[in-house]
């Protein structure tokens, strides 16, 4: 242990005293578990919740229990209450700890220390007053997990739903909440209970499920470091056990790459693309695109100082590191691209639809200019819409127009330049924006969508679709109920009759692309009937593709992979590389069926295609008839609302050929490679890319409709 | 990635962000453990070179190991070294205590300074758990005209997006290792081999914990002479890193007021 010895009488005698721990410590460390234990994880918390609902108590306690204080310093804490015949409160400790004396201090962010039996606590403390939500805020977005504290004699109170729902915002999932004060409801089950479905229901509704709802009474220390026989009722954790569950933050590794651009250095021969990787790996060989935009590059190398030897050069880096990537070709980077798979990128574009919290006084509006910070980027921008504008701590909030102080909202923003990043839902590191007003960021939020402009409203030329002025949204959508009440080959010639110019139907030879076949042809319907071929089809498909074509008596157009492509990926991955990783499988996807899609559809004001609602929960959110912004065309499943069976009979009766692998248990057929037999009961794109995620077996055709 | 990687992968984000986004920084270098482990960041972050000046505010009673690792390390590191003397005692506050009367020339030479070269940045060593006025730190904080800290309007920070448009005539604090704690410093200096100046390894029972003017700072007992034994000790200790700095502790205030007026 140190001690003060100052050695310079000169200075030291003028107040000894000051040198010893009485000096206020923002940092505790415990001395009985000082022994060196490496892998202790630290874990950044955040406790919010209600003015006055027992913060302070509860950071008291827990400093208390955990042995967290220095030697003497509760009983001199008793010592001064009881001179001042004041009764001790908790509460005082953290008053005295963070220099009581000056007010203007204590109302920002501070840091403590503790240990819990397996985890070190970095307790970020935020204040409680409403005014202050700014560094509740800063404070809260730095937390890996929050606990929320709720007074058992008060309920949920505004600032504990605001603060709720902040934590939904700030991507803050790990939360526990505590019901505080139970001594002073008798320690009631059916009182705790009722704040416990209140505050619940609150936060599943924000998508945050609480780790666990506790029962306490900061004060006298039951249900925090000791289960107490006055809540003998509560079977959860206590608050130490709950604190012992929390995980840090890992760095998403397993999300795909992306690499905000920091900056471009030339210091020397190398031009060095710095910047952190946000999610994913990236590795050299990789090719990469740089968004916004359709630049591709392949990875050099990975620069680092001090320079390491020939061996131990890195060769890739991972998702929360800050590195320097060089590439093979000279394109124009700049700050705020992002380097994302080129068979994954980014989304980009002018127009950005977020969840937004606003601080500033004046309340944001439509028109309200403002500067958008994505990643590294930043651009100015207008708003352009508010939607679902309302104070979240009000129980039954009444939408407004604008979004006041400490409020929330839905808001569209125009942008001047167009910005890359990821829906919240795809990516949460790249799926938040900073709002900037004048010169002070002043909101933020998580991105909802982000598109071109010739996606949300309409523009002249050829991106026009169906007769003038009408968007290919507002088209399919005023059409949608004509549709739904036809039957299939009914709908397929009302998309005839409605659409001036080419309609393309693309097949794969699946039973259902067979009955669609069979209806075009059965009606003699303008329709261009085209197929993909990847060059990695089952020999049955091709079989069956003679034998359609003899059937109807009519040539199917193939579309090819472009032959460059085609080898730089086989050169790059190897003959069967899309089985080393979701990203190897998409660019196989890419390149083999995607880009010869783009160029099948290219001029065409519709297309049709085979998809069913129930083969799987990925295609039920696709739609009868969709519009396909990217591409700027009506999209339309006929077979949308037709079960297996229903397809089944259909082939049956009329006599339609299908692929003979059916009969062995294939039941949705792609390429050879990736697409296996079923096992009774399995879904039915379970045998496409068995290896991976369900939620994500697409190959990239068929982007979900909005 | 291990804690030490994370905290790397952080600062050298920061330090990255700040030689974008400002016009024209420096980083200020105090000679001691903090500010030499954020020139190691610099240069790692910029692949070996600092692409900023490195600035020296010198109160002139600076301990002689200190200003002998400056000139050598300076030409070692290949730096765009500032030296900025500060101005005499009398022309400071004289309803400060002594010790932190005489710190505060420091904040008076760092004024001259900025308005010699007009930096719009200064990436300064700080770190939250020195000293409770710092923990309310933002990594980017703004300063007034008089390099006036206003603790009671920040600005939020979230999200590693930063304020960094400072108003006419104000300037930034860039805080590059404000998450760091002391024993961070002490693992990474170890792994990285980071020189460092000797007082602060224990000699005849003493060390010094922080280093400042030789007038007004003071060695602790300790007898860790190696870096091992400073990390086991700075690891167990309850004693704060700057008690050995007495303009902390003349009066309850001092180091506040030193710090609103433009201390770091």
């Amino acid at each position: 242990m140190l001690s003060s010895d100052c050695g310079r009488p000169d200075i030291c005698n003028a107040k000894p005293h000051r040198f010893e721990l009485e000096n206020a410590m923002n940092i505790l460390v415990s001395p009985q578990t000082a022994i060196a234990l490496p892998q202790r994880p630290l874990v950044r918390i955040v406790i919010v919740g209600h003015v006055d609902h027992g913060k302070s108590t509860l950071i008291g306690r827990l400093l208390h229990e955990t042995g967290s204080l220095p030697d003497g310093k509760l009983d001199s804490l008793k010592a001064v209450s009881a001179r001042r015949g004041m009764p001790f409160e908790w509460s005082f400790l953290l008053d005295s700890l963070q220099t009581e004396r000056d007010q203007g201090i204590t109302i920002d962010t501070s840091q403590i220390r503790f240990r819990t039996p397996s985890r070190d606590i970095l307790l970020i403390d935020a204040p409680g007053h409403a005014e202050f939500l700014r560094n509740m805020i800063t404070g809260a977005a730095q937390a890996d997990a929050a606990i929320l504290i709720v007074d058992a004699t008060e309920g949920v109170r505004d600032q504990t739903r605001r603060h709720g729902y902040l934590l939904h915002l700030l991507g803050v999932r790990q939360v526990a909440v505590v019901v505080n004060k139970m001594d002073r409801v008798d320690h009631d089950a059916g009182r705790f209970h009722d704040i416990e479905r209140e505050i619940s229901g609150y936060l599943n509704g924000l998508g945050v499920t609480p780790a666990a709802v506790i029962p306490i009474s900061a004060r006298h220390g039951d249900g925090v470091a000791r289960r107490s026989p006055d809540i003998a009722w509560h079977e959860g954790p206590t608050v130490l056990e709950a604190l012992d569950q929390f995980s840090p933050a890992r760095h998403p590794l397993d999300l795909t790459l992306r690499m905000p651009v920091q900056a471009v250095y030339k210091f020397d021969e190398r031009r060095i693309i710095a910047g952190r990787v946000e999610s994913g790996r990236i590795a050299v060989g990789d090719e990469v695109r740089i968004m916004p935009g359709a630049k591709f590059a392949v990875v050099k190398s990975i620069e680092a100082w001090p320079v390491p030897n020939e061996a131990r050069t890195p060769s890739e880096a991972g998702a929360g590191q800050s590195v320097g990537i060089t590439l093979d070709r000279e394109l124009f980077i700049e700050r705020g691209n992002v380097l994302s798979p080129a068979s994954a990128p980014a989304s980009a574009g002018r127009s950005i639809r977020a969840r937004v919290f606003w601080l500033d006084q004046a309340p944001l509006a439509v028109g309200t200019p403002l500067v958008v910070r994505l990643g590294t980027a930043e651009t100015r921008g207008i708003v352009s819409a508010i939607d679902k504008a309302v104070d979240p701590g009000h129980l039954a909030p009444q939408a407004a127009t604008t979004i006041g102080q400490n409020h929330v909202g839905e808001i569209e923003v125009s942008l001047a330049q167009a910005l890359a990043g990821d829906p919240q839902a795809v990516n949460p590191f790249t799926g938040r924006i900073v709002l900037e007003l004048d010169g002070r960021i002043a909101g933020g939020g998580l991105v909802l969508a982000i598109r071109s402009p010739e996606a949300s409203q309409p523009q002249h030329g050829a991106a026009r679709f169906g007769q003038a002025g009408e968007s290919v949204a507002a088209r399919v959508a005023n059409l949608a109920p004509r549709f739904a009440a036809l039957p299939p080959a009914g709908r397929l010639a009302l998309l005839r009759d409605e659409i001036d110019g080419r309609i393309v139907f693309t097949t794969s030879f699946g039973i259902e692309d067979q009955a669609i076949l069979h209806m075009i042809n059965d009606r003699g319907l303008d329709i261009d009937v085209v197929t993909l071929d990847t060059g990695r089809l089952f020999p049955e498909t091709y079989e069956l593709w003679a034998q359609t074509e003899r059937r109807f008596g009519r040539r199917i157009r193939a579309i090819y992979p472009r032959h460059d492509e085609l080898e730089r990926l086989v050169e790059r991955q190897g003959i069967n590389g899309f089985y080393a990783s979701r990203d190897a499988r998409m660019a196989c996807c890419l390149v083999r069926k995607v880009e010869p899609l783009d160029r099948a559809l290219n001029g065409a004001r519709a297309w049709i295609v085979g998809l069913r609602a129930d083969q799987s929960a990925n295609r039920r959110d696709m739609g009868l008839i969709t519009a396909d912004a990217k591409r700027n065309l009506a999209k339309l499943s006929p077979l949308f609302d037709w079960t297996r069976d229903k397809v089944a009979d259909f082939v049956s009766a009329h006599g339609v050929p299908i692929n003979s692998l059916h009969a062995k248990g294939f039941v949705s057929i792609g390429c050879a490679p990736c697409t296996r037999a079923l096992q009774p009961g399995e879904p039915e794109r379970a045998g496409r890319w068995w290896w991976e995620d369900e939620t994500k077996k697409e190959c990239g055709l068929h982007d979900r409709a909005r | 990635m291990d804690r030490l990687d994370d905290l790397e992968a952080q600062s050298v984000f920061i330090l990255r962000e700040a030689f974008a986004r400002l016009r024209k920084i420096a980083l200020l270098w105090s000679l001691g453990k903090d500010s030499n482990v954020m020139i190691w960041l610099a240069r790692k972050a910029f692949f070996g070179r600092v692409p900023f000046p490195v600035m020296h505010v010198d109160t002139g009673k600076k301990f002689p190991e200190m200003y002998a690792f400056r000139e050598q390390y300076a030409e070692q590191w290949n730096l765009d070294l500032i030296v900025e003397h500060c101005p005499p005692l009398e022309t400071v506050d004289p309803t400060l205590p002594p010790a932190a009367r005489s710190a505060a020339r420091k904040t008076e030479g760092l004024k001259l300074a900025l308005a010699k070269h007009g930096f719009d940045g200064l990436i300064a060593g700080i770190r939250r758990d020195e000293e409770p006025t710092r923990a309310k730190e933002r990594v980017f904080s703004p300063r007034g005209a008089e390099g006036i800290w206003d603790v009671r309007d920040q600005p939020p920070e979230f999200w590693n997006h930063f304020n960094a448009s400072p108003p006419p005539g104000a300037h930034l604090r860039v805080h590059p290792i404000l998450h760091w704690t002391e024993a961070d410093i002490w693992k990474y200096t170890r792994r990285e081999k980071i020189p460092i100046i000797p007082l602060y390894l224990s000699q005849n029972g003493k060390r010094y914990r922080s280093l400042g003017d030789a007038d007004i700072t003071s060695p602790v007992a300790s007898s860790a002479a190696t870096i091992d034994e400073i990390v086991e000790e700075v690891e167990a200790t309850k004693v704060p890193e700057r008690s050995g700095r007495a303009m902390d502790h003349e009066s309850e205030d001092a180091f506040e007021r030193l710090r609103t007026a433009g201390y770091l």
